[in-house]
């Protein structure tokens, strides 16, 4: 494998991607993936492999600066083993890079994991219209409906297309709501991210299906860098899913994403979450490292965003997608469920930043704690001395199942206007010997019993999910906790 | 269809509860056992259904000619037996229609019948109602969270009567009911008595059996039953006490 070393500073790269690799770079962008290790050479490759504008280029170099006098956050309730990010590989694409037209074209390989983690990629898109972008170890490889959603002006592709097609739209809006020195990890992704999803919907515009990402993480040692954009223009609404699973790995994978939400003046987003990546086996060795930033900014008034997430996976989860209520009337929800099992450790929660007048906020979090697995909540709810009449109402509830595990709960409340009001919540409960006994009397084995108190548990944030996710985050939460009872 | 041989049990800390319980119980057959407190009524009623906390010392039981013991609670279950708790437990966001369909499905696909889907749940459901004389109020909640004790016994027999057990042990059913309650669930049993079913009712008192009538009447006292007749052994009990047949 070659080495993109040609590549000397950003200033060479410029005049390479202007030009149309010269200099010999052309057989260096053929490589499959950068060689390990972090610096601005590196930087100019993978902007140089995506044939990206000077300024993302500028930009990235210029998180790059940022991350480099940063240090990892160490606040959170979380074992993290040391991670040598000079160790990392920060560009790996698949062998097959140009992307296919239909599902016809996309690698039997790649459909069949699908397949086997319940996702049937083909009969999802036929059976419930959704539009997907899967992206596959950092580059897209299939992208549907497209053509229908370009009939009402919606633009959903990767993120490497919107930088191409819709420079302007990108520019404008990235970085606008998790700044490049936003933290350790958020700087980290905005000097390396590889790929990811855009969305924009026009004013006014209702996008008539759910639209749908996959991440899955394939090669060995390499660091995923999803960034995605959602843009919601004046009066629109669109509902966006994503789901993440991983196969089976060794060694611990890192990965941090940025996910960037807008939505103007009365337009509504909701961004769906299911994740279960390798969390890692029973004794803790491998799993992924998710240390995620997702934030929405309520820019217009009457505006909403609504994060829903259901976490089953992970060795770590390190997660808070939260709203910053800018618009009066805008509104922010978080609906959450985590389960740690066997080592797992998760701590999330979100942050509700109230700035506008009659700004309301609701969180919803259901943490499960089982096996020796640590689950923490933390949120903030922040009033400012604008957000007159402003409303958060709290409800955080722990489930622990078994002697070992651990639940924590850890609200940050600042009020800084007196016509506030803020309520929270918390409950923590345990599965009891007696409820199961009771379902197990009435027929059901452990495992439904245990399936049947669980959702039970979770509904209120799982009927927030769309009706098809609904389903496989049923039968993830029963898959995620097999084996810690009994 | 229940026979119970020298049954022996202790609890965890290792007190023998029971002490040798012989008990046969025919198909289509209603017994009542009756007892003071800690005659280790509750405890029969444990290890037939195979609740945690329980270990068999001795003896054996047989149910439809196989050894009950050596079964799994939900196995038990599903083969035919069913217990109305002393003390139903409150599951909090499940719903009591999802949990009863759950359930009766997992027994349906235990006999080779097919699952019910919500439709056809709904009309079974109906039917059973009207037959129990109870109104569907009680269907949307979550399992007994927030019912009153007369609603959760009558939550049990209708659970009863949609799961059709073979075998139904009612642990104190009648315990907290007014008189208007106790009717309305005794008049739900006897709508449930059927030539293929056994019944085990485990009652402090008379009363129950005044709406129900049993067929055999037992007397379980230091964990073995001291004394059997028929009906009227019952108020021949609710006259004297249980002081007369203590066991020695």
């Amino acid at each position: 494998m070659s080495s993109p070393a040609t590549v000397k500073n950003a200033e060479t790269l410029r005049e390479v991607a202007g030009e149309g690799y010269k200099y010999g770079f052309v057989t260096d962008i053929e490589s499959e993936s950068a060689p390990p290790g972090l610096n601005e050479d590196i930087i100019a490759f993978i902007s140089a492999k995506k044939h990206e504008p000077a300024w993302l280029l500028d930009w990235r170099i210029s998180a790059f600066k940022h991350w480099q006098r940063m240090e990892e956050p160490h606040w959170a309730k979380l074992r993290v083993a040391p991670i040598d990010y000079q160790a990392a590989t920060y560009y790996s694409a698949p062998k097959r890079q140009n992307a296919p037209k239909s599902l016809d074209e996309v690698d039997p390989e790649l459909l069949r994991t699908y397949e086997k983690l319940g996702i049937p990629l083909n009969e999802r898109a036929a059976l419930a219209g959704v539009a997907v972008d899967a992206v596959f170890d950092s580059v897209s490889v299939a992208t549907t409906f497209k053509a229908k959603l370009g009939e009402l002006g919606i633009i959903f592709c990767s993120f490497g297309e919107a930088v191409r097609e819709h420079g302007e739209l990108v520019r404008r809006y990235l970085g606008s709501v998790v700044p490049q020195g936003d933290n350790f990890f958020a700087a980290l992704n905005s000097a390396v991210f590889s790929d990811g999803s855009f969305v924009y919907v026009p004013p006014g515009v209702r996008c008539p299906m759910e639209l749908s990402t996959y991440f899955r993480i394939n090669a060995a040692k390499t660091g995923q860098f999803e960034r995605t954009l959602i843009i919601a223009d004046k009066g629109s609404y669109v509902s966006y899913l994503e789901g993440c699973t991983a196969p089976q790995r060794d060694e611990n994978q890192l990965h941090a994403a940025v996910v960037e939400l807008v939505a103007l003046e009365g337009a509504e987003i909701k961004y769906s979450t299911v994740q279960n990546w390798y969390p890692g086996d029973a004794e803790g060795r491998g799993g992924i490292y998710n240390f995620v930033t997702k934030r929405g900014a309520c820019r217009g008034a009457h505006s909403k965003i609504s994060w829903t997430q259901v976490e089953t996976g992970s060795a770590i989860t390190w997660k808070y997608p939260s709203c910053i209520l800018e618009g009066d009337n805008s509104v922010g929800e978080f609906y959450s469920v985590a389960i740690t099992n066997n080592l797992q450790q998760a701590d999330t929660g979100t942050k509700m930043i109230h700035l506008g007048r009659n700004t309301r906020s609701t969180i919803v979090s259901k943490g499960i704690s089982a096996g020796r697995g640590q689950n923490t909540y933390r949120g903030l709810v922040r009033i400012q001395p604008k957000a007159e009449n402003a409303r958060n109402y709290t409800q955080c509830d722990s489930l622990l199942i078994g002697h070992k595990c651990g639940a924590h709960t850890v609200p940050y409340i600042e009020v800084r206007n007196p016509s506030a009001r803020v309520e929270h919540e918390a409950t923590t409960s345990k599965i009891s010997e007696d409820q199961m006994f009771y379902c197990q009397q009435r027929g059901l084995s452990q495992e439904d019993a245990l399936s049947l108190i669980v959702n039970g548990f979770c509904k209120e944030v799982l009927k927030e999910l769309p009706m098809e996710f609904a389903v496989e985050a049923q039968k993830l939460l029963a898959v995620s906790l097999e084996g810690s009872v009994g | 269809m229940l026979e119970i041989r020298n049954l022996h049990a202790r609890i965890a800390d290792g007190r023998e509860i029971l002490n040798g319980v012989e008990l046969v119980v025919g198909a289509g057959e209603v017994h009542a056992i009756m007892g003071p407190n800690g005659s280790g009524k509750s405890t029969l009623a444990g290890v037939l259904s195979g609740r945690p906390g329980y270990e068999v010392t001795e003896g054996s039981v047989l149910y439809q000619g196989q050894d009950l013991l050596a079964l799994s609670p939900d196995a038990r279950a599903r083969a035919g037996v069913f217990l109305a708790f002393q003390y139903p437990v409150e599951i909090p966001g499940v719903n009591n229609m999802y949990f009863l369909r759950a359930a009766l499905n997992s027994l349906r696909r235990a006999r080779g019948a097919n699952e019910l889907d919500a439709g056809q749940f709904l009309k079974a459901v109906r039917a059973k109602l009207k037959l129990l004389e109870i109104g569907d109020d009680l269907l949307q909640r979550a399992v007994n969270a927030g019912f009153s004790g007369g609603e959760k016994k009558r939550n049990e027999i209708f659970q009863m009567a949609m799961l059709e057990p073979k075998l139904a042990i009612l642990d104190e059913t009648d315990s907290g009911l007014d008189i208007d309650a106790l009717k309305l669930v005794a008049g739900g049993i006897n709508k449930l008595r059927a030539p293929d079913r056994a019944m085990v009712l485990i009652t402090h008192y008379q009363r129950l059996l005044d709406y129900v009538v049993p067929d055999r009447v037992h007397v379980l006292s230091g964990g073995r039953i001291v004394k059997s007749g028929d009906k009227t052994l019952a108020a021949e009990l609710e006259r004297h006490g249980y002081a007369a047949y203590e066991a020695a």
